[in-house]
């Protein structure tokens, strides 16, 4: 495997990377820490498939004519960016990798609670991603991540039939993994390791857990009666057979915006543990951030109408989703105030985790607020469907998610390699995905309220200035992405052996050595202390 | 029975694993009742929106084979109950069969969901194929279609269910499933079971009582 280091130091020798070596015994593992290896690495070569559509698009957006791309090609390249990245990166990102990898570790024990369905819901993965690479390469799909009925259903000319197959199948993926978290928070804690000593991660992995099993079978569903409508005609959506339209919208935003949340919320959970490391103090409400996480899930079911205010949903019906989507930003006002609470007064130490930690903040706080002029109903009707939109859900999704991904890459990187990489060019790399994607996204919010809408390739050459300056800021977010695979790797085999807490951290994961063995601890942790019981010092001198 | 349980990784006592196994089920069942709440959402609101029109058509379903069909599938899952309780105690060929009666039970019913879509094929109330009945050409169409849906898709649950029940039963009755050591498999496959009953349980009331 390429991600295999040379196994040199003595806790290398004894870990879980060292529990065999041929492609069998990673392919067929059922331990946690390799199966969010394979996901480590199978969700990269989605995202760099993805990040080449979105090259291309960023590219063909150079010029007002759009020279690049036909117009098919145009909206099969931004189709085929939206599913791979929303199902192939995001949704699984976080949870099936630091998720699958950590949540044992930080509760005490030895492995999730089926370990046998963990490495099922990877092979179900790879077989939902089988079928996206098929439809990828017999020429894309042109409708759009949201398949919007009847375009999907009637007009279509792209493989609607096979994209559907692999996001219901990659659906049964998340199922699995959010089961298994559930049963794995409640059944296999640590003794001594109560619900109110459970590290905000683990919360934030609860939340997106429940709504996982709850939101992904209503798409299951939505896609199966998508497919019986294209193949068998049955009138579901289509008007002229009986059906609605509109159905289709209520039951893919029932799933797509708590999905949302799914993106999210694990994204929040990783901020809490790098904040918290970072200052080396408690997180400043605990209760709060962790009741928050429930919330947001809970509230994140009833705000689906807010994508339907000019689809002729009623306007009673788009008032209270409007005030419910003004309700939901309570609890995240709550995280961000909260964090930054915690660095008040904090023993602060400025590494790479912190910088990812910060931009998180910021471009989330950017795209809340524009999230929240959204869930309005009379600015809503005048960026609908603009780059407005656009600049919004790339703040929370890419500013937000990928910035904690790569935040929790370069905070546990150590703990899963057992190697410390360079500071130096991690914090470059922060600094530089920030200045990107600003420079990329924050032009869009412009675009969006002058009304240039999304998914068209040729637009007014007023805009072009803007769009050329989006598209410099592309390509320099690509670069920052590229930059830490080749840093993190290079250190895989000449970085200095980490030892088991370089950050100084609290959590029981900080307590196994690193890279950890096979079995986690050597005897099952007694836990005896709240979470983040800083500072570290007291608790040797207590014993 | 909890003494003869043969503890896998990553549990440490067989209660906890007991509880683990019981709670993964109950929450893949949420997750199952989720996918056909959908379809139920839909059927409620499009009966709010088109009362008489889905009167109409649900006095085109055929009520007395449902019913019978209820009768069938809620006493199999007895015949499932008792399986686990003998499970529970050890009759190994006691579970065989109240699992073999159950799934002659599960199959009767769905042969008799075979004998009601053809005479929904005669009538003309497929989409698509067959002959066409005046009352797909209203609202009523989308109403017929949800019931194929739905109904289909309890079918291929049922198809599961009994392939379940039958391998159970087959590895229990050969000896390579011990009772009571490994009880919990029957109880699973119980739970499985009683969940396909119980969404049949919402499908005749929604499709074929909804008459008035």
């Amino acid at each position: 495997m390429t991600a295999e280091p040379a196994l040199q130091t003595p806790e290398e020798k004894v870990s879980y990377l060292a529990a065999g070596h041929s492609v069998r015994s990673w392919l067929l593992t059922t331990d946690h820490k390799r199966i969010a290896i394979l996901y480590l690495i199978s969700i990269t070569g989605f995202f760099f498939i993805a990040g080449i559509a979105a090259a291309l698009i960023r590219l063909d957006l150079l010029t007002p004519q759009g020279d690049l791309l036909t117009n098919e090609g145009y909206d099969r390249a931004f189709t085929l960016h939206g599913i791979v990245m929303v199902w192939f990166f995001l949704i699984p990102s976080i949870p099936n990798t630091f998720g699958n990898f950590l949540i044992p570790l930080m509760i005490g024990a030895k492995d999730v609670a089926f370990p046998r369905l963990n490495l099922l819901s990877w092979y179900i993965y790879v077989l939902g991603g089988l079928f996206t690479v098929y439809v990828l390469i017999v020429g894309g799909v042109d409708t759009g991540w949201t398949f919007y009925t009847p375009l999907s259903t009637m007009f279509a000319n792209g493989h609607v039939i096979a994209v559907a197959i692999a996001v219901f199948i990659v659906g049964f993926s998340s199922i699995l993994t959010g089961l298994n978290f559930i049963v794995t928070i409640h059944k296999l804690r640590a003794p001594g390791m109560t619900w109110g000593r459970l590290p905000l991660f683990i919360w934030s992995h609860y939340a997106t857990s429940l709504i996982l099993v709850l939101a992904t079978p209503v798409l299951a569903v939505t896609l199966v009666l998508l497919a019986s409508e294209r193949l068998f005609h049955l009138g579901i959506f289509d008007p002229a057979l009986g059906g609605d339209p509109l159905l289709f919208q209520h039951l893919f935003w029932f799933y797509s915006h708590p999905a949302v949340y799914i993106m999210i919320l694990p994204a929040m959970g990783v901020i809490s543990e790098l904040v918290s490391a970072a200052a080396h103090k408690r997180v400043f409400g605990y209760w709060f951030i962790a009741c928050a996480s429930l919330a947001i899930a809970a509230v994140g079911f009833l705000v689906w109408g807010h994508h339907m205010f000019v689809a002729g949903q009623s306007i009673y019906a788009s008032a209270i989703f409007s005030f419910l989507s003004l309700v939901v930003a309570v609890p995240s006002a709550i995280k961000v105030y909260n964090w930054t609470a915690t660095l008040y007064k904090g023993d602060i130490r400025i590494d790479p985790p912190l910088l990812f930690a910060m931009a998180f903040i910021g471009l989330f706080t950017i795209g809340g607020l524009t999230g929240l002029m959204l869930a309005l109903l009379a600015i809503d009707v005048h960026v609908h469907d603009t780059y407005f939109v656009v600049a919004h859900f790339h703040y929370i999704m890419v500013g937000g998610a990928v910035s904690a991904f790569f935040g929790a890459l370069h905070f546990w990187w150590p703990k899963i390699t057992g190697r410390m990489y360079s500071l130096i060019w991690g914090r470059i790399s922060a600094g530089l995905i920030f200045f990107g994607f600003n420079l990329t996204f924050f032009p869009q919010f412009i675009l969006g309220y002058l009304g240039m809408p999304r998914r068209y390739h040729v637009y007014p050459p007023q805009f072009q200035t803007l769009n050329v300056l989006s598209s410099a800021g592309a390509s320099l977010l690509a670069a920052a992405y590229v930059l830490p695979f080749f840093y993190l790797v290079y250190a895989l085999r000449n970085g200095a052996p980490a030892g088991p807490n370089p950050w100084n951290a609290a959590g029981l994961e900080w307590t196994t050595p690193s890279p950890p063995p096979k079995h986690n601890f050597e005897t099952t942790p007694e836990v005896d202390r709240p979470a983040y019981d800083y500072p570290l010092a007291k608790r040797s001198a207590d014993g | 029975m909890a003494e003869h349980v043969t503890l896998t990784e990553p549990y440490v006592e067989p209660r906890q694993q007991r509880q683990a196994d019981f709670m993964g089920m109950y929450v893949f069942l949420g997750t199952e009742t989720m996918l056909f709440g959908g379809i139920f959402a839909l059927v409620f609101a499009y009966r709010t929106l088109h009362p008489d029109a889905v009167a109409e058509a649900a006095r085109h379903m055929r009520l007395w084979i449902a019913t019978a069909n209820t009768a069938l599938l809620l006493t199999s899952s007895l015949f499932v109950a008792l399986a686990v309780h003998a499970a529970r105690r050890g009759g190994r060929r006691a579970v065989a069969g109240w699992l073999g009666l159950a799934i002659a039970f599960g199959a009767a019913f769905l042969a008799l969901k075979g004998v009601e879509y053809w005479k929904d094929y005669t009538e003309g109330l497929m989409p698509l194929i067959g002959p066409h009945a005046s009352v797909r050409d209203g609202p009523a169409a989308l109403f017929i279609d949800l019931y194929f849906v739905a109904t289909g898709l309890h079918a291929i649950h049922m198809t599961v269910g009994l392939t379940l029940l039958g391998t159970i039963a087959t590895l229990v009755g050969g000896r390579r499933k011990g009772v009571p050591s490994q009880a919990v498999v029957v109880e699973m496959g119980g739970l499985y079971w009683h969940f396909v009953d119980v969404v049949w349980v919402f499908i005749y009331p929604l499709f074929y009582l909804a008459r008035g």
